[in-house]
């Protein structure tokens, strides 16, 4: 136990157990696939035209948002060749890959959830996955075919953030009672609103910077406590998704000198 | 008992995976709270019919399968269901003359000590949640037992597992 807890040292057969384990997995997750499929193919034909209809709709403005997402690049680049800026042009758009989240219940105490792709889709441990609305969590054991994910909101985690209105830095901690994030160390008089969107800071190497994570939802300023209690609400649906994002960070331009990204830094450890 | 007179090993592997199985079932959240133990029952009814079958060595390996499944410690199970059946081995002949309202009392002592026990290692890996909310699977276990038993024994007597 010390072993796994603490050195990871027996990743390995912990991996080759999975094997024996993912057919009880995906067995248990047929049920929801089988109505999920006859929901998919026994719906009305009206239904479907509406949903198309909607869909497209949807399609066209993201497609406009897009256009102009293009624009923005283009003119971040000319400044930055403008200002002779050291850093290099940066890929935004990181390589993803879509997953599908089985109906499978882990311990009722943590906040964690199966997912159906593993090392031979070249997940690696420590990878982030986010949702349509934001960030989930990261892969913490893989195996062959599945992984297991740890949210946000579990109590052992915690996601370095900042704030998008002003670039304060902190560090978000689950708090998994009531599905929401605390940040900690945050003084009385933090430039913190309610209402301001955090994203990830993309400090600590595991997570991309620019993610949304969540809103403010409350702060509490006790002036007899040394820190803040300011609660955060997540964005992404941590509950109520079935399908996430595997996301391959690409720590690219300046911020390599201090992130090897955390597939080498991995190889380094062993 | 040799092993050539062992029979329907396949009958208690099958009850294996379907004790898993319910583990991982999905429920709503407020169900999830008092799940029974179910591979703690399965384990309990193998090693109190048939101690020369199922041993701490098969409860130590459907552990690191609960553990796995459940995305636990290795071995925070395994520890907590060895235990147990040892136990259960070591008393498995008063066990069974016992009238079945006796044996759910039983059984819900030994889920108490197998979820102190896993309290205990998760305690000590800093994710442990609060006491009381860790005994109400082993009432709900309790209550459940009277009917996995009935299951159990009739499903021995028909495949004949000895």
């Amino acid at each position: 136990m010390v072993l796994d807890h603490r050195f990871h040292a027996i990743d390995t057969f912990r991996s080759a157990l999975t094997i024996v384990v993912d057919p009880i997995r995906y067995v248990v997750n047929l049920p929801s696939d089988v109505i999920d499929w006859a929901s998919g193919s026994f719906a009305s034909h009206s239904t479907l035209e509406e949903e198309n209809e909607t869909l497209k709709t949807q399609n066209r403005l993201l497609k406009s948002k897009l256009q102009k997402y293009a624009e923005l690049k283009a003119e971040n680049a000319n400044l930055k060749a403008l200002l002779k800026s050291a850093e290099q042009h940066e890929e935004i758009l990181e390589r993803v890959l879509v997953t599908e989240i089985l109906s499978v219940d882990l311990d009722p105490f943590r906040r964690k959830f199966v997912i159906n792709k593993g090392t031979s889709h070249d997940i690696y441990k420590g990878q982030p996955i986010i949702g349509a609305q934001g960030v989930i969590g990261k892969v913490v054991n893989v195996g062959p075919l599945s992984s297991t994910v740890l949210v946000i909101t579990d109590a052992s985690h915690s996601l370095p953030v900042q704030i998008n209105r002003n670039g304060v830095r902190a560090i978000a901690v689950g708090v998994p009672q009531n599905n929401q994030l605390e940040l900690l160390h945050q003084p009385n008089n933090a430039d913190i609103l309610v209402d301001d969107l955090l994203v990830t800071s993309g400090l600590g190497c595991t997570f991309p910077d620019g993610y949304p994570v969540g809103r403010v939802v409350d702060i509490v300023t006790n002036p007899s406590l040394p820190f803040a209690k300011i609660t955060v609400q997540p964005t992404a649906h941590l509950d109520r998704d079935r399908e996430a994002l595997l996301v391959w960070p690409s720590f690219g331009g300046n911020k390599q000198a201090d992130c090897k990204g955390p597939q080498e830094e991995e190889i380094g450890q062993r | 008992m040799g092993i050539a007179n062992r029979h329907g090993t396949a009958i208690i592997l099958m009850s294996f995976v379907i004790a898993l199985m319910l583990t991982v079932m999905p429920l709503p959240d407020w169900a999830e709270e008092i799940r029974p133990q179910w591979v703690v029952m399965v384990l309990i009814y193998w090693a109190m019919a048939l101690p020369q079958r199922v041993n701490v060595g098969t409860a130590w390996i459907m552990g690191l399968l609960l553990d796995v499944v459940n995305d636990a410690v290795l071995g925070q199970h395994a520890l907590a269901l060895a235990i147990i059946v040892f136990l259960t081995a070591h008393l498995h002949q008063r066990l069974r003359v016992f009238p079945q309202s006796q044996q759910a009392i039983v059984i819900f002592v030994f889920c108490v000590i197998y979820s102190l026990i896993v309290l205990w290692i998760k305690g000590i890996t800093g994710t442990a949640p609060s006491v009381w909310l860790i005994v109400i699977p082993s009432f709900t276990t309790a209550i459940v037992w009277p009917l996995a038993f009935i299951i159990l024994r009739h499903a021995r007597r028909f495949y004949r597992v000895s």
